[in-house]
C-alpha cells in the first residue's frame, strides 16, 4: 500500500512537471496551426517572458549594463517595486509589442516562402532573443514572486496520512499550475473551436496567395497568433520561473516540448496536453523504476527516445492530422 | 449588343475600367500600355501567346502586383494603393492558373473561406463573443451547399482537396471564389489541362454563373473555341500589349492576332 501510496505520489510529482510541459508545447501548436511552421524560438520566448515580467516587477533598469558601459549611469534599479498584476500586464503588452515586431520584421518579408525558409527565420529569431533578453535584463539567476501559492499542500499531506497512513507530498505551486493550465488550455480551445476562426488560421498555414485572395489579412492574423503564443509563453514562463527561477537554461527546458509534440502531434491542442502529461509522468515513473538498475538520470534522454519509438507506429502523432501525401 | 455565343446581355457601364498599366520586372516587361474596360455582367475573354502578360494583368486588377504606371478605375472611382485582401473585401474573387486550394482542408472547408469577406460579426467581435458568429456559421453553410449544389460535388465534399483529380480541384477553386458572391470574377485559363467533358462542364457553370447570378467576368483561355462559346468581348494580348480588342467575330479575323498566333515577326 505505502509502495502504491509512494508511486502514486511519483507520478503526481512527474504530472505537474507534464503539465509544464505541455504549456510550452502549447505555445509550439498555435504557430504551428497558424504558419505551418515550427517556430524555434517559442522556448526562448517562455525565457524572455519571464524575464521581463521578474525585471519589470522589480524595477529593474533595461539595458542597464548597455547605459553604464556608454554614459557611466551605474543605475541598475530603478528603486520600486511594481505590484504583480501591473508587472503582468505590462509584460503582455512586451509580448504584443513582440509580435508586432516579429510581424514586422521579419514574416512580413517572407509571404510565399517555403515553411523551412520561415523555420530558419525563428530559429535566427530564437538567438537574436536570448542575446537581447540578456542584454537587456542581464544574465543573472532571478527569482520570481508574484504571489503564487507555494510550500506543500498540508490539505492533501494530512488527509492522506489519516487515511491510508502515508503522507503524499503536492506541491501547492503545482496544483496551481495544474488549474492554471487547464484553464487556459479551455479557453484556447474554445477560441480555436470558433469555426471561421479555426479555418482562418488554417487557410494561412496552407496557402498565403489563396488566403489573400479570399480576403484574409496574413498580418492580422500572424499577429493575433504570435500574441496569443506570447501570453502562453508568458504563462510558462511564471510558472516555470516560480518553480525553478528565472535563468536561461529555461530556454534548453523549453526543448523537451519537441518530444511531447512528437507525441501529441503538431498541429492539436489536445495533443500537447496529453503529450506533456504522458511524458511528465512516464520520465518520473521510468526513472523511480528503471533508474535504479540502468544507473540513474534517465529523465534526460528519455522522453526523446519515447518520442522516437513512437514516431514509428504513428508518425503524425496521437492527435496530429494524418499527413496524406498523393503518389 | 453583340451576337456571339452567350451574348444577349445589353453591355452597360464599365465595371473597371483599366488605363494605360505597365509593369516590369527589373528587365522583363510584362505590361506596356494595356487599356481596356470590362463592362458590368459580361464575360470578357483574355487570350494571347505564351508569357503575353494575361496573368500578369490579373495579378494587377486583384492587387497582387502593382505597376509601375496606369489607373485602374473600378465602379467609377479611382483606386489608389491597396493590399490585396482588401481586394477581395471590394467584390473581386480569382481562380490562379496554378490552382492555389488550401490543401489540408475539404472541398467544403475551402469553400466555406471564400466567404471570409462577407462574415458580417467581425473579426475582434468573433472572437470575443461567439454565439452569433455560430449562428452565422448555419447561413454561410446553407450558401455553400448551394454552391456545391451547383457545381455538382455533393460527392466529394468532405474529400481533403490534396487528393481531388485536377479537373475537379479546378471546380472546388471555382467554388471557393463563387462562395464569395463576388462582383467581378476573375479566371485564369479554368478549362486548363481538362478532357473535353470536363471542359463543357466547366463552359457550362462559367455562362451559367455570368446568366444566373449576373458576375461579371474576366476569363483567360487558349482553347479558341471556348472562347468564341463563352465571351461577349475579346482582349487578344502579345509580348505584354494589348494588339486587339473586340468581339469574337471580329478577332478571329483580325490579322494582327492571327500574325500573333502564328508567331509571325512584327
Ligand atoms: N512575379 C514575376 N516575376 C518576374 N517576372 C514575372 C513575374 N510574373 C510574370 N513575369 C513575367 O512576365 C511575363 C508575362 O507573364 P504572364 O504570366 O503574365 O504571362 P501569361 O500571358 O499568363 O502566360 P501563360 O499563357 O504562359 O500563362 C513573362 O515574361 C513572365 O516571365
Ligand atoms: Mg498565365
Amino acid at each position: 500500500m505505502q509502495q502504491l501510496l509512494y508511486l502514486t505520489e511519483v507520478s503526481l510529482n512527474g504530472l505537474t512537471t507534464g503539465v509544464l510541459y505541455a504549456l510550452v508545447a502549447l505555445g509550439y501548436v498555435l504557430i504551428f496551426k497558424s504558419s505551418g511552421v515550427f517556430n524555434y524560438a517559442q522556448g526562448v520566448m517562455v525565457l524572455f517572458a519571464a524575464l521581463t515580467l521578474v525585471g519589470l516587477q522589480r524595477g529593474q533598469v533595461p539595458f542597464a549594463h548597455l547605459w553604464t558601459a556608454v554614459f557611466g549611469t551605474h543605475t541598475y534599479l530603478f528603486g520600486w517595486n511594481l505590484p504583480a498584476v501591473v508587472a503582468i500586464v505590462m509584460t503582455l503588452g512586451v509580448m504584443v509589442l513582440l509580435a508586432i515586431l516579429v510581424e514586422r520584421l521579419v514574416l512580413k518579408h517572407l509571404i510565399n516562402q517555403h515553411p523551412i525558409v520561415l523555420f530558419m527565420a525563428t530559429i535566427g529569431l530564437a538567438y537574436f532573443l536570448e542575446g537581447f533578453g540578456d542584454l537587456m535584463w542581464g544574465s543573472d539567476v532571478k527569482r520570481l514572486d508574484i504571489g503564487l501559492p507555494v510550500g506543500i499542500s498540508e490539505t492533501i499531506e494530512s488527509f492522506t496520512a489519516a487515511t491510508f497512513g502515508y503522507g503524499v507530498f503536492v506541491d501547492r505551486l503545482d496544483l496551481f499550475a495544474g488549474l492554471v493550465a487547464a484553464a487556459l488550455v479551455f479557453a484556447l480551445t474554445v477560441w480555436l473551436k470558433h469555426s471561421q476562426l479555426g479555418r482562418t488560421l488554417r487557410a494561412v498555414a496552407d496557402d498565403h496567395q489563396a488566403a489573400l485572395s479570399v480576403g484574409i489579412s496574413l498580418r492580422l492574423v500572424w499577429v493575433l497568433v504570435w500574441s496569443t503564443a506570447g501570453f502562453v509563453a508568458l504563462v510558462a514562463g511564471v510558472m516555470w520561473g516560480a518553480k525553478s527561477g528565472v535563468q536561461f537554461s529555461l530556454s534548453l527546458i523549453a526543448l523537451k516540448a519537441l518530444p511531447v509534440l512528437m507525441l501529441g502531434g503538431f498541429t492539436s491542442i489536445r495533443g500537447a496536453i496529453v503529450g506533456g502529461l504522458i511524458i511528465g509522468v512516464g520520465e518520473k515513473l521510468f526513472d523511480f523504476l528503471m533508474g535504479p538498475i540502468i544507473g540513474g538520470a534517465t529523465e534526460s534522454w528519455f522522453a526523446y527516445v519515447l518520442a522516437l519509438v513512437f514516431l514509428m507506429f504513428r508518425p503524425q502523432g496521437l492527435y496530429g492530422e494524418k499527413i496524406i501525401e498523393r503518389v | 449588343m453583340n451576337s456571339s455565343g452567350s451574348g444577349q446581355k445589353a453591355i452597360e457601364a464599365p465595371l473597371m475600367d483599366i488605363r494605360n498599366i505597365s509593369l516590369r520586372f527589373g528587365g522583363v516587361v510584362a505590361l506596356e500600355g494595356v487599356s481596356f474596360d470590362i463592362a458590368e455582367g459580361e464575360i470578357r475573354a483574355i487570350i494571347g501567346p505564351n508569357g503575353a502578360g494575361k496573368s500578369s494583368m490579373l495579378n494587377v486588377i486583384n492587387g497582387f502586383y502593382t505597376p509601375q504606371l496606369g489607373e485602374i478605375w473600378y465602379e467609377g472611382r479611382r483606386r489608389g494603393s491597396i493590399k490585396p485582401h482588401n481586394i477581395a473585401r471590394q467584390g473581386i474573387a480569382r481562380t490562379f492558373q496554378n490552382i492555389a486550394l488550401f490543401e489540408g482542408m475539404s472541398a467544403l472547408d475551402n469553400i466555406l473561406c471564400g466567404r471570409v469577406t462577407l462574415v458580417r460579426s467581425g473579426f475582434w467581435k468573433q472572437l470575443l463573443w461567439w454565439g452569433p458568429a455560430e449562428r452565422e456559421e448555419t447561413e454561410h453553410r446553407e450558401r455553400v451547399e448551394q454552391i456545391i449544389d451547383f457545381l455538382e460535388i455533393q460527392a466529394i465534399r468532405k474529400t481533403p482537396v490534396g487528393q481531388l483529380p485536377y479537373g475537379l480541384q479546378k471546380r472546388v477553386e471555382l467554388g471557393r471564389a463563387l462562395a464569395a458572391e463576388p462582383k467581378l470574377l476573375l479566371l485564369d485559363e479554368p478549362m486548363a489541362g481538362m478532357n473535353n467533358e470536363e471542359k463543357e462542364d466547366m463552359c457550362r457553370f462559367v455562362l451559367d454563373v455570368g446568366d444566373e447570378l449576373g458576375t461579371t467576368i474576366v476569363l483567360i483561355e487558349h482553347d479558341m473555341g471556348v472562347v468564341m462559346d463563352l465571351a461577349d468581348r475579346v482582349v487578344v494580348m502579345d509580348h505584354g500589349e494589348l494588339i486587339a480588342d473586340g468581339v469574337p467575330q471580329e478577332i478571329m479575323n483580325n490579322q494582327d492576332v492571327i500574325d500573333a498566333y502564328l508567331g509571325v515577326a512584327h
